[in-house]
């Protein structure tokens, strides 16, 4: 039975406000003018084709690259002109979940999740670290794998594993890239409660990028559709899908097709 | 412009077109400067990764010792009996010890370790960073404010400069116990007497020399196989490409660095 959504939105607060956006790489232009606000509390969703820069606006939001236009501002900061110390610290108050999950395949699950926390937070003692990781990992419900390594896990557990690694650094808002790309669907729909789960009892807000229309709708209080690299429809799920717009049909009509 | 439905994100559409080949060139040599640069900056500065480099140097340093024993052996045994005929021509059977300890320590030792530590270490730190870049795991790093410049470049580098001037060392006296061997079974000569003829004539210079030579080594192998692995192109194809260039520059750099201090060794020598 599915899980009722509840979010605690604060629209009087915007954690990420971006202006006029624009990037290309070469002659490609890849975003050309994208404004988008997310409220404090907030999961919400960015829909598009494959290639259309939808991680590409992720990863400027979290300043792994640079914009040739427009603003980024995020939670009180324009991301352009911090220098890297500034802009280190605004990383540990954003948590990034990775479309394969980047999970350093070299560590255990407690390395991958000890690795950020020892090094940000250098005072922990052995048992506040220990106490902490298995905390973040039973709230993902994974604290049976502790000691493996991530080739031993399946892609959902990966996906997880990644989710809990963000959290663990208690991030004010997560960027989810692709978090059900090449699952079942029972995982999926895990995953999505997931995501649900970590807004609820972490506060965070959240951007989800996917171009899975079910993970949209279970997950996102607004969902941004991201075409001809601007976004042409904002709303809730049934406004922005409420159109005569064939290209947002057609996106509608496959996924439920298939 | 009038959207393409069909131009999506690849990693060609995401390349900047350059100018020409020869803009290429210097655009290279500017990156790798700031890389060395950024090594600099960030290598001796807190907070250290201590654990890390000890984990690499095993990987760099103890890890190799099994293939370093065997070709440094073969290496001495070789070259000895390779020398014998020329200098038994002139009687001069009597000069393999120190004819021997000469090359090994000059050249044969750090040549043979770096060569070896290029194709060992270098693709393998190569292939390892490419891969890592591949899954966003550098990536994953680098958003989580752990500096992966340091914990993965710096360390690798610091390793490798540690490391392989201590295996130049055991190479040079591995070779020297397979030079033994040959001569003791041909000429009968003793552990003492052998070692008293083979280091007789080699001077602080030599073991300075070749000391130094270690160093540059080490650190160019790391630096390389770091370079190229941090900057790969993405896809598996770049983990290859890194791999191999690792090698590839890093021997070549190498034999250059080798002319070079051996010149500069020379000035000291007259």
């Amino acid at each position: 039975m599915e899980k009722e959504k509840v979010s605690f939105i604060d629209r009087s607060k915007s954690v990420i406000d971006i202006k006029n956006l624009e990037k290309s790489f070469g002659d490609y232009e890849v975003l050309r003018g994208i404004d988008l606000e997310v409220y404090q509390g907030e999961n919400v969703v960015v829909l598009g084709r494959s290639g259309t820069g939808k991680s590409v606006l992720i990863k400027i939001i979290s300043g792994l690259l640079k914009p040739d236009t427009g603003t980024v501002n995020v939670l009180g900061q324009d991301v352009n002109s911090l220098n890297p110390k500034e802009l280190e610290k605004l990383r540990l108050r954003i948590g990034f979940s990775f479309q394969n999950s980047a999970l350093y395949d070299s560590m255990t699950v407690r390395g991958n999740l000890e690795f950020p926390l020892v090094r940000n937070q250098r005072n922990l003692t052995k048992a506040e670290v220990n106490e902490q990781v298995e905390s973040v990992l039973d709230a993902v419900g994974l604290l049976q794998t502790i000691n493996q390594m991530p080739s031993e896990l399946s892609g959902g557990q990966r996906k997880r594993i990644g989710i809990a690694r963000t959290l663990i650094l208690k991030p004010e808002i997560m960027m989810y890239d692709e978090p059900t790309a090449g699952l079942d669907p029972i995982t999926c729909l895990e995953i999505n409660h997931l995501i649900n789960e970590v807004q609820q009892r972490y506060h965070t807000s959240s951007i989800i990028i996917t171009h899975d229309l079910t993970c949209a709708k279970m997950t996102g209080d607004r969902v941004a559709m991201l075409l001809d690299g601007k976004f042409m429809r904002t709303g809730t799920f049934k406004e922005v899908f409420d159109t005569d717009d064939e290209r947002v049909k057609t996106f509608y009509t496959y996924n439920f097709i298939q | 412009m009038k959207p393409d439905y069909n131009n999506v994100l690849t990693e060609e559409t995401a390349k900047p077109k350059l100018p020409s080949r020869f803009s290429v060139f210097f655009e290279d040599i500017y990156l790798v400067y700031r890389f060395i640069l950024r090594f600099f900056k960030e290598a001796f500065l807190p907070p250290y990764e201590f654990k890390e480099f000890v984990r690499q140097c095993y990987e760099v340093g103890y890890r190799s010792f099994p293939l370093i024993t065997l070709t440094g052996f073969i290496t001495g045994l070789v070259f000895t009996k390779q020398s014998r005929p020329s200098l038994a021509e002139f009687g001069a059977t009597s000069w393999i010890p120190s004819l021997v300890s000469i090359a090994i320590f000059r050249a044969l030792a750090p040549l043979v370790t770096a060569l070896i530590a290029a194709g060992k270490v270098g693709s393998s730190i190569g292939a390892e960073l490419a891969s890592m870049k591949v899954t966003e795991q550098i990536d994953a790093m680098e958003v989580s404010a752990t500096k992966p410049f340091k914990f993965l470049v710096c360390m690798r580098v610091l390793a490798t400069t540690v490391s392989i001037p201590i295996l130049v060392m055991y190479t040079a006296l591995v070779s020297m116990l397979g030079a033994f061997v040959n001569v003791t079974t041909n000429e009968g000569t003793s552990f003492k007497a052998f070692f008293q003829d083979a280091f007789e004539p080699l001077s602080f210079l030599d073991i300075n020399t070749s000391l130094v030579k270690s160093i540059v080594f080490g650190f160019t192998i790391g630096m390389v196989g770091c370079y190229q692995g941090f900057n790969s192109d993405k896809g598996t194809e770049g983990v290859g490409k890194a791999a191999n260039s690792a090698v590839v520059l890093g021997m070549f750099l190498v034999f250059v660095e080798e002319v070079v201090i051996v010149q500069i060794s020379g000035f000291f020598r007259t």
